[in-house]
């Protein structure tokens, strides 16, 4: 039984000309995780959407361990991980042998594996639901967004929908509309970068098929000469399968199912049967825009930044974004910090961003040699990684998703004191085992102070302490000792560390983190 | 650290050379991209530093 994706009502509005603190528009998940965070900080958002139910086709499939923590913050880790299927290992072949495996996640004891692979539908479903359980999310469906104006306090907007247009008053509009961003349009924003000149099949195919649950990758195989393929096991037996099809395919042509059907029984062989559940031809590109910020309209996920989908670095960068924008706008509109705070989210994610970009174009060029000098290269990368494991790390075949670790930003608050290894200001708050669950269960969405060992924990205002033991596993991955004290974001990134406890330090390192000084 | 060293550093340039032009003689273009290709990465690797290539890819460039 192929998925069957729910439909929303459309429910005609009663509000024209209403003014609202924020709207956010967008289709896809980015949109969704943005505003059920602001109402997990207790802001309520109106939502529009052009369409009346969740992603078509699969899309983005692979959610990293990070997305999976911001998730299990908002409440859905469980469910996704019951839902998703778990993978940790990865393996390339070049021709016909496995050139080598790699272990995304060498490390136990994190409740989140380095990746799961859930159908980009069904998290969308979970998101909605989980929406509409907070009560301050207003979703309206078959909403678009056609026009705007900026003024000086906010966007006002004109939103189309079945029962005709009417307008919005936006204090802060969340533009999470996609590559091809009607709100970007609309403001003649550059969106400038590389194009890649090459096509890509994906096929969603059902079928019971002997595969283990790991990303398998395949340079020049034999069932698909000259062109590299990735297999991806997903949700209720469902398989992701990407070709590499060359920049002179034709993407109608290659779309037709007898076409599709022939390259997936090639791969699979006479004996296995298949359904196909979805089919899409792409190509990319790596671009993003100059800021992401504009006054008070926001932009996250694919409409600010677009990258090759090798390294899922898309949908993990999207969800990092409303993970990094929604305590910032929340703690804003409560009062607690200035308009100040938002300009951070350029100054976090634009390097964020890059550092996706990056990546994945070194993936892209390595899995689409532009010359023969390049092939050449590839080729004997790949011939030396066989046998040497010096070439491994050479082999580039997508770099997965990594949290950004905010090195640079102006909200942390630098060491005081050399550290012995752990985590340093930016980085996002590593998980362990803590009293019988985890210890990034425990950090709530305010601001945290890991205190180790049995300091008295006098705490400022706006923080709450989370007392550790000083030897142990958090100690070590904190790389803490006793006395030592670890100050975690809202975003559970870290904020500020010190071999003391002194809370005038740990008022004025939140301060920092919220812009007030 | 270091920079690429420019300077005669080789304990025996005749003999380097002419393994490097052994190794190739009776190699097709093709064959001898390949060969050239992978002695960079081993050498690269050996180096140990992306600077240093880096140093050498640009001199060679000029």
């Amino acid at each position: 039984m192929p998925y069957q994706p729910p439909r929303y009502p459309f429910r005609p509005p009663t509000d024209p000309g209403a003014r609202h603190p924020v709207i956010v528009f967008g289709g896809g998940m980015v949109r969704l995780t943005a505003a059920l965070d602001l109402a997990r900080h207790g802001q309520p958002v109106v939502l529009l959407d052009d369409d009346d139910t969740v992603s078509i086709g699969s899309r983005a499939i692979c959610h990293a361990k990070r997305t999976l923590e911001i998730f299990s913050r908002l409440g859905l880790g469980e469910s996704l991980l019951a839902k998703g299927v778990t993978w940790n290992t990865g393996r390339v072949f070049a021709g016909e042998k496995q050139v080598f495996a790699f272990d995304l996640l060498p490390e136990p004891d994190h409740q989140f594996p380095a990746f799961i692979n859930l159908q980009q539908y069904h998290l969308e479903e979970m998101l909605v639901q989980a929406c509409r359980a907070t009560s301050l999310v207003d979703l309206r469906w078959k909403s678009r967004i056609t026009d705007l104006a900026q003024t000086n306090a906010g966007t006002t907007l004109t939103v189309e929908t079945p029962d005709g247009t009417y307008n919005l008053h936006a204090d802060w509009l969340l533009a999470a509309d996609g590559a091809r961003s009607t709100i970007r349009h609309a403001m003649n924003l550059p969106f400038v970068g590389k194009t890649f000149q090459d096509r890509f099949l994906i096929a969603d195919v059902t079928m019971r098929a002997p595969f283990p649950a790991e990303r398998w990758f395949w340079f020049n195989p034999p069932f698909h000469p000259g062109g590299s393929v990735l297999l991806h096991r997903q949700a209720d037996n469902v398989w992701r399968i990407d070709f590499q099809l060359g920049w002179e395919a034709d993407p109608e042509a290659e779309k037709a199912p007898e076409k599709v059907r022939a390259r997936v029984a090639a791969m699979l062989g006479p004996n296995t049967e298949f359904e196909l559940e979805w089919v899409s031809v792409y190509t990319f590109r790596c671009r993003r825009l100059e800021k992401f910020r504009h006054g008070r309209i926001l932009f996250l996920g694919d409409a600010a930044h677009q990258v090759s989908p090798f390294g899922a670095r898309g949908g993990n960068g999207g969800i990092q974004d409303a993970d990094n924008l929604a305590w910032k706008l929340a703690a804003h509109l409560r009062g607690d910090a200035p308009e100040t705070l938002l300009d951070s989210y350029d100054a976090e994610r634009i390097p964020a961003a890059d550092e996706n970009i990056l990546a994945s174009t070194r993936s892209t060029d390595f899995i689409t040699p532009k010359n023969e000098a390049a092939h050449a290269y590839r080729a004997a990368v790949l011939a030396l990684a066989e046998h040497h494991a010096f070439a491994r790390p050479l082999v580039n075949s997508g770099r997965l998703s990594r949290p950004a670790s905010l090195a640079a930003s102006p909200l942390n608050t630098p060491d005081d004191a050399p550290w012995n290894g752990g985590l340093p200001p930016g980085s996002p708050a590593a998980d362990a085992p803590h009293a019988k669950t985890w210890l990034l269960h425990h950090l709530g969405h305010g601001f945290t102070a890991l205190i180790f060992g049995d300091t008295p924990a006098e705490m400022p205002d706006g923080v709450t302490a989370l007392h550790l033991p000083a030897h142990g596993l958090a100690a070590t991955r904190y790389g803490a000792r006793a006395g030592d004290v670890v100050l975690i974001r809202p975003d559970q990134h870290i904020a500020a560390r010190w071999h003391r406890h002194d809370p005038e330090a740990i008022a004025a390192a939140r301060r920092r983190a919220l812009c007030l000084t | 650290m270091p920079d690429l060293i420019t300077t005669a550093n080789l304990d025996d340039p005749d003999g380097m050379f002419e393994a490097l032009m052994e190794a190739h003689r009776d190699l097709a273009p093709e064959a001898s991209r390949q060969l050239d290709a992978k002695l960079v990465l081993l050498l690269a690797n050996h180096i140990g530093r992306a600077d240093i290539v880096k140093q050498a890819i640009a001199l060679a460039a000029k």
